[in-house]
């Protein structure tokens, strides 16, 4: 059995049914990672003091950049799909998987750096918020590599028998890989710089 | 078909755009850090520059600026319902509602001077 409006567009709401699927998905993270900014909102102003500088700018302005070029790699990585530009695809989708790992490298070196002087979640209430949030953005980081593993492994295999589907399922990686770049967008400041 | 690969390759000119200013908005909001603005003022810039950012990813990367009705709508609910989680927390400085707050102190300044 086929699985229906996978490349067409479904009459009723005019999108194929993998786009809207993403879509909601990606909403529900938006309340998820909304939940969280708001409890930092609450911490924050609750808070008697809060502590500047705790944190690597440098290396977090770093990783912004990475994402942010993770991003552009991702997009042409599915443009150059509706090219026909097999070659070109596999480059830019591998690129976004080799970032994707350096940044969670250099998250490792941050989170080896606190754990080596003792600064854990319980440390403070402003660590216990910055281990989760981050902590859930990396893991985020991880699906998403999964996934572009897939793609680039034992996936790639639809490009020759569906190429529209297999375009379309190269979006769908890419939309969820632009909304973790864009947590990332506002954790950069919030946590690093304000 | 044909207009879909042009209108892809006029779209890769504008996505390298965007990377390109995404990385010197970064630039720009890491320089206005090292000024050490008010807290206030520096909250302020950092958010407005990360919400241009923020939008230049969705509207672009994510292909939000010319998007069907369907994602606008699932959207559009999830900034109401954020909103509504947003202020929730709020309740929980308004529990005193419903109860008078009068007999309250009373009792406590009854309370205070001898202790019983």
């Amino acid at each position: 059995m086929n699985i229906p409006y996978t490349v067409e567009e479904r009459p009723d709401t005019g999108l194929a049914n993998g786009k809207l699927g993403i879509w909601l998905f990606l909403a529900s993270e938006v309340m998820l990672f909304g939940a969280l900014f708001s409890t930092y909102i609450i911490l924050r102003v609750g808070a008697a003091e809060w502590p500047h500088g705790e944190l690597n700018v440098w290396l977090g302005m770093a990783n912004t950049f990475i994402l942010i070029g993770s991003s552009v790699t991702m997009v042409m990585a599915w443009a150059s799909l509706k090219l026909n530009k097999w070659g070109a695809h596999r480059g830019y989708l591998i690129a976004t998987f080799l970032l994707a790992g350096i940044f969670l490298v250099n998250k490792y070196f941050e989170y080896a750096d606190h754990f080596r002087r003792g600064e854990g979640p319980w440390h403070s209430t402003f660590l216990a918020i910055y281990f989760t949030l981050t902590g859930l953005h990396g893991i985020h980081i991880i699906g998403g590599m999964i996934v572009m593993a897939y793609f680039i492994g034992p996936g790639a295999k639809l490009w020759k028998k569906n190429p529209e589907q297999f375009a379309n399922r190269i979006e769908y990686t890419g939309l969820y890989w632009h909304f973790v770049d864009l947590v990332w967008i506002f954790l950069f400041p919030v946590l690093y710089l304000l | 078909m044909h207009s879909e690969v042009d209108h892809v390759k006029k779209s890769i000119r504008t996505y390298m755009m965007i990377g390109a200013a995404l990385f010197v908005f970064t630039a720009i909001t890491v320089a206005v850090n090292q000024v050490h603005l008010a807290v206030p003022m520096a909250i302020t810039v950092a958010l407005i520059i990360a919400g241009m950012k923020g939008s230049m990813v969705a509207s672009v990367f994510m292909h939000l600026s010319h998007e069907k009705k369907w994602v606008y709508g699932a959207l559009l609910l999830t900034v109401a319902g954020f909103i509504i989680l947003l202020f929730l927390p709020l309740v929980t400085v308004l529990d005193g509602i419903g109860t008078s707050s009068e007999p309250a102190r009373a009792a406590a300044e009854h309370a205070a001077p001898g202790g019983h």
